[in-house]
């Protein structure tokens, strides 16, 4: 199968200097320096708000590989959050603290996860696909509630983080900050050396025209389903991320308004743009922080601006900063 | 035997229930080809005006009347403002603007009705169980909800096949841009049928609140039983969501009460205990997996799509 693809679907050298590119390195850079400007300043706290939101970030980079690059629009990323988690929770509970083990399990688990659940969501498409994708991650919630030995509803304390012999001290608020923005960054790298590969390109075919990708004898079906499985495996880290993080795990970390809240980064930081998932996180968990500062009902104007941005914005952020917001 | 024609009775119920809501929803989805995740929201505020009016007006029959036309209402209003907009996006574009709807909602409820639950108490008439065969007793209740419940499938069946409005919802689901282009009001009939629908999610509301304590959230979890329904049954289709509510309201109620024992017969003691309650909350998901497999596009596949 030696098919030549057309070139023009490659990204094109993108110009250096637009408005998008300057406002994602910036975000990096604030991203970078969160820790530096906390112990500055004395306030620590954001430290633990910024290392959650770069990990819902990763969880939304790896949701972005689906939907913004394969047009897999899938309702139940949370549950690979919850099965990561839980690999991680269900070891230290056993007494297995090592992340060597436990991050390869969390990633293995999720993987074979999203294997069962891909082979049998991606027989259906469009609105199928979303509720299908909805259920089955309700299934696994309601699996992890009858998990009586892992605090079934209630959730379970994870006493020690990861360990990793030593090498790495993920105790240290600072250390882990940073080792979460580096399988941030090197998740992003990930995507963007797939989706501009042989593997990618037919991807983003099979988006733009399935039924062409197959006449030409692409395996859709194959190349969608790795795609699921590779986004379902990295889903998997951030949830052993932000077991890690939270030092506990509960059927809450898969509620399916998780799974809407990753699509909302998703389609707010734009889809199908590599930095775009992480501006999203940021902005909407920063939006929603601020707005619960300032009134006792945040989700009063949080879902209306939600609405609106379905309505009028295309592109998300990334897309209003280069000047194709409304259409 | 008792207990289990007891537990099939509570599955009928959770069934016609999930009908209610499923019918709405894929109304709504055949017609407008609209993804709309807030349904569940006006489920909960068909409850909440119940256990409203009842405070107000006293009286159990009219609160089910008012809170019914407030759905209604509810549904249109919000058609009128907030879906409309929507038809001509993508579909994840309609989740993510639905999805707002949600937060939307249940904030503006915890803003008006505040945080705690409510309860709609019964009149004593209803209290009482009867005998539906010897040895069986069974709430009144619950035989009304099924009752209503056929009577509104019934009165759907005629809506839709027997009548001129039926007759342009299912002309507008096959072929939307024609039955525009032969003069009739769309944007009005969707309207209706939007309103419809949300009458329907309010009436299961109104139904459910003397059974369930009235909170917020509490039409997210049966929504997404709803469109568990509505994959078994084939979206679009109203006699594929009442075969399948059925099917899924008894496999979930048999599963919960008779999974558990049927385990302790195979395996141990503590084995069956852990299983027990997650393989049986996990029986609708592999029916719905495994007819998949079989139909991708659900047991009775609307004729177009």
């Amino acid at each position: 199968m030696t098919v030549s693809l057309d070139p023009s679907l490659k990204t094109a050298p993108p110009a250096v200097m637009t408005a998008r590119n300057v406002f994602t390195v910036g975000v990096i850079a604030i991203l970078a320096l969160v820790p530096v400007y906390a112990y500055a300043t004395g306030q620590t706290f954001s430290v633990a708000l910024f290392t959650r939101t770069i990990i819902l970030a990763i969880g939304a980079v790896s949701l972005n590989l689906i939907m913004g690059y394969g047009g897999m629009v899938s309702f139940g990323q949370a549950a690979y959050l919850g099965i990561g988690g839980y690999a991680v929770g269900i070891l230290a509970k056993e007494g297995i603290g090592s992340g060597f083990v436990q991050w390869p399990v969390a990633i293995v688990a999720s993987a074979l996860y999203a294997l069962v659940v891909g082979a049998l969501s991606l027989r259906t498409r469009g609105v199928y696909f979303i509720m299908i994708t909805l259920a089955f991650a309700q299934m696994i919630y309601y699996v992890a509630i009858g998990l009586d030995r892992y605090g079934g509803d209630d959730g379970l304390t994870i006493y020690k983080r990861s360990t990793f012999g030593g090498v790495i001290d993920l105790n240290n608020k600072v250390v882990f900050y940073y080792h979460c923005l580096a399988i941030l960054l090197a998740s992003i790298y990930l995507i963007a050396r797939l989706v501009n590969s042989r593997f990618g390109l037919a991807l983003r075919g099979t988006q733009s025209n399935e039924r062409r990708m197959r006449a030409i004898g692409f395996p859709t079906f194959r190349y969608k389903l790795v795609a699921f499985v590779i986004s379902g495996a990295l889903c998997g880290l951030a949830g052993a991320l932000l077991a890690n993080h939270t030092s506990f795990i509960s059927p809450a970390i898969m509620h399916w308004t998780r799974s809407g809240d990753l699509i909302v980064m998703v389609v707010l930081g734009g889809l199908g743009s590599l930095f775009g998932p992480v501006i999203g996180a940021v902005v909407f968990l920063l939006l929603q922080e601020g707005l619960s500062r300032v009134t006792e009902f945040p989700d009063l104007i949080l879902g209306p601006v939600l609405l609106l941005v379905a309505i009028y914005v295309h592109g998300g952020i990334g897309g209003l900063l280069e000047g194709r917001g409304r259409g | 035997m008792l207990y289990f024609l007891e537990q099939c009775l509570n599955g009928i119920q959770l069934g016609m229930l999930l009908f209610l809501l499923a019918a709405g929803l894929t109304l709504v989805f055949g017609i407008m080809d609209l993804v709309n995740l807030a349904h569940g929201s006006l489920y909960m505020l068909g409850a909440y005006f119940a256990a409203t009016f009842a405070t107000v007006t006293g009286s159990f029959t009219l609160a089910i009347i008012l809170a019914l036309l407030a759905s209604l209402v509810a549904g249109m209003v919000l058609e009128v403002i907030a879906i409309r907009p929507l038809y001509r996006r993508s579909h994840l574009d309609q989740v993510l603007g639905t999805f707002g709807l949600i937060l939307f909602f249940n904030e503006l409820v915890r803003l008006v009705w505040g945080p705690e639950g409510r309860t709609l108490s019964l009149p004593s008439e209803m209290l009482s169980a009867v005998q539906v065969l010897p040895g069986v007793y069974y709430p009144i209740y619950r035989l009304v909800i099924i009752g209503a419940s056929l009577a509104v499938a019934g009165l759907l069946y005629v809506l839709v096949m027997r009548t001129r409005l039926g007759m342009l919802v299912r002309a507008g689901a096959s072929n939307r841009e024609m039955v525009g282009a032969l003069g009739i009001n769309i944007k009005l009939l969707y309207t209706l049928v939007f309103g419809l629908g949300a009458a329907l999610a309010g009436f299961a509301g109104v139904m459910q609140a003397p059974i369930l304590t009235v909170q917020i959230g509490m039409g997210e979890n049966i929504l997404i039983l709803a469109f568990v329904v509505i994959i078994i049954g084939g979206i679009g289709s109203i006699r594929g969501a009442f075969v399948a509510a059925v099917i899924v309201g008894l496999i979930d109620t048999l599963g919960r009460s008779f999974l558990p024992d049927l385990l302790h017969l195979v395996l141990s003691n503590s084995a069956a205990q852990t299983l027990g309650p997650s393989l049986s909350s996990m029986s609708i998901y592999m029916l719905m997996a495994a007819i998949l497999v079989f139909r991708p596009e659900g047991l009775f596949p609307a004729a177009s799509r």
